[in-house]
């Protein structure tokens, strides 16, 4: 029996959508985007190799944890040990990747682009059945906030590398050179999109039904409520800049050429 | 200056129907309405089309339109390419009952089922009182003319015929969250958000956003705070111990109205 927009006693047109518009270029831009990112991320998470140059860590392997990693890269020791047989950057990239994936933003982006549910406004999608997130596994949706937390956690660590940045290869501070400033940005955009994130907004305030007794937390949330209209800005820049980082860092790594000083 | 447009309305009923195409003579300035009134007033008398206000604010006129649900009164003919087909269908979600019109009783049966504002006592002196930065939060909310676009776009229903018991939608979650962040409200809704209207079915695609003429920010402003309300209550452990121990948030749940019959 037909369902959807060709269900019976609805108005009688087959066609999946009327839309005369490009409606599909969006969803294709976004599938392009997010795949080359994926495929970069998923490289370099693998290779395990040249993500320190001088006071520059990567941010796909910050913070460092396992025996294996380089021994400049440890600023917080080695609490894993040598039991790890994979690459350290899985470690960590799992917290990172868990908050893009369950983010309201790129669930957005990607319900729609990856799996056509739907492909866009008033475009019927090829699915015979639905549940949406209210069943497993994609109740687990619900499990944002905690790696909100997480992504928190992981902001200080990457910030505090920017930071360390400002010293040389020998450790001594006063030093900045392009890498620093790409560090810099990319731990600026992060914090953007991490105090963007809808779970934020809900924290900080949101939950409250009467702002009018409590004026801190009415503050907090207007102002991260005004970041949160921004925050598909923020996840898309964040998550590119942060590709470019590691891709930055790999190439000063390599000596594909030096980092450019400012003093 | 007056000229020809070329439109393809539906005409038809529940038992079937086609697209027709006419050329109307419209004038500048002129919105899909006006040219639907004409088309009625000139070629085709029986055209069915429900309509009110021509400004925007009685959500009678729905529509799609090139594929889009829109209002036809405030949509301009300017806004079209010179020589490009109108076309002009009923709304794809519901049952037609003819040409242009159809049944959106579905939307009624599931308001009946929401639960009423349920107040505290009045002050001593008989009045209720609010602060107005509380008022305002639920004032967006308000700007709702029921034209029910965003309930049609909603590919939930759109695309999946069978969830409409279980789904009451986009329109409804405002009401929702509308209710359930009012200071002066005594009933807990997030249960009933969650089970009854199937709010984990929806995956925040946001087109209910994109396709509201009245431009409330459904997704971001009532359906996610709603989705991080019911986390609260129903996936995080930690805030539910805390509204325990510190005996916050005791608010009643009030009992499931029993579904609706839905067509």
């Amino acid at each position: 029996m037909a369902s959807g927009v060709t269900t019976a006693g609805r108005a009688r047109i087959t066609a999946r959508t009327m839309r005369t518009d490009r409606w599909w270029l969006l969803p294709a831009v976004t599938v392009g985007v997010l795949l080359a990112f994926i495929a970069y991320s998923t490289w370099r998470a693998f290779e395990g190799a040249h993500y320190v140059a001088g006071p520059y860590l990567s941010p796909f392997y910050s913070p460092c944890l396992a025996s294996s990693c380089l021994p400049e890269s440890s600023h917080f020791g080695e609490p894993v040990g040598s039991w790890w047989p994979l690459s350290p950057a899985l470690l960590v990239l799992v917290f990172p990747l868990g908050f893009r994936m369950t983010c309201y933003y790129y669930r957005k982006a990607y319900y729609r682009s990856f799996w056509a549910s739907p492909p866009a406004c008033a475009v019927a999608e090829p699915h015979r059945s639905y549940s949406g997130e209210s069943r497993f596994p994609l109740v687990f949706q619900n499990a944002h906030r905690w790696f909100f937390y997480a992504g928190l956690v992981f902001n200080v660590i990457l910030t505090y590398d920017a930071v360390i940045a400002f010293r040389d290869g020998d450790g001594e501070w006063g030093h900045m050179g392009l890498g620093t400033l790409v560090l810099l940005v990319n731990a600026t955009l992060l914090w953007l999109y991490s105090l963007s994130c809808h779970s934020c907004r809900h924290t900080v305030g949101g939950r409250i039904n009467a702002f009018s007794k409590h004026p801190l937390r009415y503050r907090a949330w207007t102002l991260v409520s005004r970041l949160n209209g921004n925050h598909a800005r923020y996840a898309w820049l964040s998550l590119i800049w942060v590709g470019l980082t590691d891709l930055y860092i790999r190439l000063l790594a390599t000596g594909t050429f030096a980092d450019p000083r400012f003093f | 200056m007056g000229y020809d447009i070329t439109m393809r309305v539906w005409r038809g009923d529940a038992g079937g129907g086609a697209l027709q195409d006419y050329v109307v003579d419209v004038e500048e300035g002129e919105v899909v309405l006006d040219a639907v009134h004409r088309l009625q007033a000139t070629q085709v008398g029986d055209l069915a089309v429900r309509w009110n206000c021509k400004a925007g604010k009685c959500g009678s006129c729905s529509a799609e339109i090139n594929g889009r649900p829109r209002l036809m009164c405030m949509t301009r003919l300017s806004t079209f390419e010179a020589g490009e087909t109108i076309t002009v269908t009923p709304l794809r979600t519901f049952p037609v009952i003819r040409d242009l019109v159809t049944d959106v009783s579905y939307n009624y049966e599931k308001a009946k089922t929401l639960p009423a504002f349920a107040p505290v006592p009045r002050d001593a002196d008989g009045n209720y009182r609010m602060a107005q930065v509380d008022v305002q939060r639920g004032q967006e909310f308000r700007k709702c003319i029921e034209c029910f676009l965003c309930q049609t776009v909603c590919h939930v229903i759109r695309d999946h015929d069978d969830n409409k018991p279980a789904f009451s939608g986009p329109r409804m979650f405002l009401r929702y969250a509308e209710l359930d962040m009012h200071p002066l409200d005594t009933n807990d809704r997030r249960r009933l958000a969650k089970d009854a209207a199937g709010l984990g079915m929806c995956n925040i695609t946001k087109c209910c956003t994109e396709v509201c003429p009245e431009n409330i920010k459904i997704t971001d402003n009532a359906i996610i705070p709603l989705k991080e309300r019911v986390v609260d209550r129903s996936y995080d452990p930690l805030v539910w111990l805390g509204s325990k121990i510190r005996r916050r948030d005791q608010r009643s749940e009030p009992p499931p109205t029993p579904p609706p019959t839905t067509r």
